[in-house]
């Protein structure tokens, strides 16, 4: 049965608490900024999208200079604050720190980033100056990770910038898709009000680009414009039955869960969850931890092609969840118009794909799992008609760019998820201030 | 088992582990404690005239996350009532007659005050006499400590006073706030001191306070130059402890050295550079008495190791090791190896090589991890980058003679060498 309202306020506090809770003292910090050997040309470093220069902003933190290590940390990367609680360190900064070398812990990079940070947000500490406005005007849509750093990055130049944004809140995914016990609601407003507090930066919010304004118009109102719209839909299954009710998709499923209160989210007894990105592992967990009694993911390849990490599995794992490896949904059953079973058919390892990865080839064999509700998280498709309409350069959707971040029209700009198709909020900050490069390049 | 006991101009103890005169000698309790621990003796906190302390009076120096890798305080002298001092050394000799009982003393600045002093602490039961002549604050601006110390002429006098009374051994404990300490230790090995003993504290200034900006301790608004000590003060003890070593009247006398002994291994240093004992405050005061078990059984197992049955055995031996410049072979060579096995590509070695030393690094670039080798054509051998890697062994130091002749600074000059090869 689906239905919400499964646990206790208590309950679902414990279950959305903080995954990866911070320092409760200075000097639990210190012990671990002490540890860390200040590398030259720092393998840390070299492994973070957005360069932060790690080891000088850990030393500053045994300086006892909070303030200088926060600058660090957000004059590469303004949303330094929310990275430190989203990023998948393991394959990112701490999964090349040299302690693992020596077959020890690495350096809890992302926790002290985040004391740093955590810090200068509560004390709305302005470490950056706005220059005196250049009189240049740039519009952005889009409001997620994307469209914030290049915004900061344009603005602390003295570039007047407006966000056109569809939704009522600023954030992007890191408001609506990330998984709760990572970011809550308030820190998402807080961040994104830290970032604007540099000034110079409006956000017009329940704006599409397509339906309430077009490209060509913010051409003809901006010196230049910056899209960072992100991706949207979530892939199709394609299988008989996808329209049963209790057939949902993770983006909208965690969409609800990240806009409402947690009680009012509804979620079944058996759920079902396609596939083994870290979205799926975002919706298995928080289906888990809305109180659904059985998770099973179903992957169709093995632990060694799965896109999640290691870290993230066991995340799905300890909550709980199963995995059914090596197979795909074939059907979804129903009776009365709602979902009942999946019908999955068996698969087994064939050549290398195009990703390198062995490819999934079926058998003759199926299984059939007891569902009532059913999370598709097979990947998520690019906003393919809204770039349709104009005459960007895009494959499948994903607008094509140039050296980082120059599409096929002159004056407009590119970068994040809705070019790359899909990576991390640290990804989209690098895209958001190469672009901001690339327009004041442009501009002046 | 090696045999680790000890025998100081004879006054004897299971091993050469002293607690130096400072709070964790200054009453019965403490030194009750302490022998119970397992320490071979103590030297009493020292006994003089009547002082009064002030509040605070420690403060130290952090280093890198460690606590107190320095220390300083503003102490005096025992502030306890003499009679009740005497009553409890003399409790405490009759409890563990095994250990070594000797009481530090600083009498007022005449010959009767010491005569008394001393009479006194002999009817307690002392078993020998460390004399203060280092104390660097409080009892100097009233003529006595350092004050005694920093002048060979009026030490050897008081000393003379001293050995006119006392009946037992008698050591001199020097200050280490002069630019040598052999001139007064030479004066009183001449008036008769039975031993020496160093280093006291070191005048320093630990820090301050950046939001009152009064330097550390503070006292009311106020602080003073405070008495250092530690593990940060072992390697100036080391050096002072050589001079007394290699010094051919001061080098008559047994030596108890002192100042940031640890561990075994720096005790073991000391006595490599000529201690019979050692003494040891901040450690003790950091860590609680416990750390002399470890201390009697890294020693003895570093002497089975090395085939060492007592502690004389080794005592000294390194003494000679240490010589002039002049006298340094000028043709050994050696250059930096990195074992790549171990490498962690940390850069460390790089940077401090490239900044600031021969330049005799190579980086290959590499993401995330760079290849660092050695130019061994332009590493001249300084050490640098052993001394800052992560890693144990991962660099060594390998020996490339130039020639292989002994040839030193002289020699080399005499016979017109070339001066300069880089
Ligand atoms: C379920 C899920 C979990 C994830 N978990 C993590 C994680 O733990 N760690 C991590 O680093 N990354 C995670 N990601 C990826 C990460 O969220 C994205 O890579 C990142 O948010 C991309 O930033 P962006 O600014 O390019 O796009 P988005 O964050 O998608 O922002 C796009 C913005 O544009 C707005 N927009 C869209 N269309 C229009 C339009 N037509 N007009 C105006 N505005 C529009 C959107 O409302 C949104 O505000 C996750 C993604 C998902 C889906
Ligand atoms: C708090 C304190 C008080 C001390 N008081 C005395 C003293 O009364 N007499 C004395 O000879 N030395 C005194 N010292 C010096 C110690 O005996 C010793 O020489 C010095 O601390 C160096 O040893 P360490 O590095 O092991 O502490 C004192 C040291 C400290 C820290
Ligand atoms: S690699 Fe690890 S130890 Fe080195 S600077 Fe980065 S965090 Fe510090
Ligand atoms: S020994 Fe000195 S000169 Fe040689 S490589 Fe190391 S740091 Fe450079
Ligand atoms: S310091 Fe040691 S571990 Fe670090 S790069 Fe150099 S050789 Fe390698």
């Amino acid at each position: 049965m689906i239905s919400n309202n499964r646990l206790t306020e208590a309950e679902y506090k414990v279950n959305f608490s903080d995954i990866h809770p911070p320092y409760t003292n200075v000097n639990a910090a210190l012990v671990d900024a002490n540890r860390c050997l200040f590398c030259y040309d720092a393998p840390c470093t070299k492994s973070c999208p957005t360069s932060i220069d790690v080891p000088k902003f850990i030393k500053q933190i045994t300086t006892a200079n909070i303030k200088g290590s926060a600058h660090t940390i957000f004059s590469s990367n303004i949303l330094g604050a929310g990275c430190s609680k989203v990023c998948p360190v393991e394959k990112l900064c701490e999964g090349s720190c040299v302690y693992n070398l020596l077959d020890e812990a690495p350096i809890p990079i992302a926790q002290l980033q985040r004391y740093s940070t955590e810090k200068a947000i509560a004390g709305n500490w302005q470490l950056f100056t706005r220059k005196p406005s250049t009189g240049k005007k740039v519009a952005i849509v889009g409001a997620g990770p994307s469209g914030l750093s290049c915004a900061f990055n344009l603005s602390k130049e003295g570039v007047d910038v407006t966000i056109y944004e569809k939704e009522s809140k600023a954030g992007g995914l890191m408001t609506y898709g990330i998984a709760a016990y990572k970011v809550t609601p308030e820190f998402c407003e807080d961040e994104v009000n830290y970032i604007l507090s540099i000034g110079g930066i409006d956000i017009k919010y329940n704006m599409a680009l397509g339906t309430d304004i077009t490209i060509a118009e913010l051409q003809a109102q901006y010196d230049a414009v910056y899209l960072a719209f992100g991706v949207g839909l979530a892939r199709q299954l394609s299988v008989p039955g996808e329209n049963l009710a209790g057939v949902v998709d993770a983006i909208s499923f965690i969409y609800e869960l990240r806009s409402k209160g947690f009680s009012s989210v509804p979620v079944g007894d058996k759920v079902a969850v396609i596939g083994l990105g870290m979205t799926a592992i975002d919706a298995a967990t928080q289906a888990k931890r809305l109180g659904a009694k059985e998770v099973t993911i179903v992957y169709r390849r093995t632990q060694e092609e799965m896109p999640c990490t290691q870290v993230e599995l066991d995340i799905a794992m300890l909550d709980g969840c199963k995995i059914s490896w090596l197979a795909a949904p074939k059907e979804v059953l129903g009776t009365d118009g709602k979902a009942t079973h999946l019908v999955c058919t068996k698969m087994k390892l064939g050549e290398p794909d195009a990703s390198g990865r062995r490819s999934p080839i079926e058998t003759d064999e199926t299984f059939t799992l007891e569902v009532d509700m059913v999370i598709k998280a097979a990947g998520q498709m690019p906003f393919e008609t809204l770039v349709n309409g104009s005459s960007l350069n895009h494959k499948s959707g994903k607008v094509s760019v140039e050296d980082k971040s120059v599409t096929s029209i002159n004056g407009v700009f590119a970068g994040g998820d809705c070019v790359n198709g899909g990576r991390e909020v640290v990804d989209a900050v690098q895209a958001g201030k190469d672009g901001a490069a690339s327009i004041l390049n442009f501009l002046f | 088992m090696a045999d680790i006991s000890s025998n100081f101009l004879g006054i004897k103890s299971p091993n050469p582990f002293w607690l130096a005169s400072a709070p964790p000698t200054d009453k019965k309790i403490n030194v009750l404690r302490a022998f119970e621990a397992g320490w071979g003796g103590v030297v009493w906190k020292t006994l003089g005239s009547q002082v009064k302390n002030v509040s605070s009076r420690y403060s130290a120096v952090d280093y890198g996350g460690s606590r107190v890798m320095g220390f300083n305080n503003i102490e005096l002298i025992s502030d306890r009532p003499l009679a009740i001092n005497l009553k409890e050394i003399t409790e405490c000799v009759k409890l563990f007659p095994d250990r070594a009982m000797i009481v530090s003393l600083m009498a007022d600045n005449n010959r009767e005050s010491w005569h008394e002093l001393i009479k006194k602490c002999e009817d307690a039961g002392a078993m020998g006499f460390e004399l203060n002549f280092g104390c660097p604050h409080g009892m100097t601006e009233r003529g006595m400590g350092a004050a005694v110390g920093q002048d060979p002429e009026i030490a050897r006098m008081v000393v003379e006073w001293v050995m006119e009374k006392a009946t037992i051994p008698v050591i001199t404990k020097l200050t280490p706030n002069v630019h040598s300490v052999v001139p007064t230790g030479k004066a009183v090995v001449e008036a008769g001191t039975n031993a020496l003993s160093l280093i006291n504290t070191i005048q320093s200034v630990t820090g301050i306070d950046l939001d009152t900006l009064v330097p550390n301790p503070y006292v009311a608004g106020k602080s003073v130059f405070g008495g250092y000590c530690g593990p940060a003060v072992k390697p100036i003890a080391l050096k002072f402890l050589t001079t007394i070593s290699q010094n051919e009247t001061t080098s008559k006398v047994p030596v108890s050295g002192i100042g940031g002994v640890s561990t075994w291994k720096d005790a073991v240093e000391f006595m490599l550079l000529g201690a019979s004992t050692v003494q040891v405050c901040t450690a003790a005061m950091k860590h609680g008495f416990r750390i002399v078990e470890d201390m009697c059984e890294g020693l003895n197992n570093w002497m089975d190791e090395k085939g060492y049955a007592k502690i004389e055995d080794f005592i000294g031996k390194s003494v000679d090791k240490i010589t002039h410049w002049e006298d340094l072979d000028i043709n050994y060579h050696i250059t930096a190896k990195i074992n790549q096995d171990k490498c962690i590509h940390c850069g460390l070695c790089y940077i401090a090589c490239e900044d600031t030393s021969h330049q005799a690094i190579n980086l290959d670039y590499g993401k995330p991890y760079n290849t660092y080798t050695i130019k061994e054509d332009d590493c001249v051998g300084c050490n640098l980058c052993k001394l800052v890697c992560p890693v144990d062994q991962c660099i060594t130091m390998e020996e490339h003679r130039v020639a292989p002749e002994y040839i030193n600074w002289k020699q080399w000059q005499e016979q017109g060498l070339p001066l300069n090869d880089h």
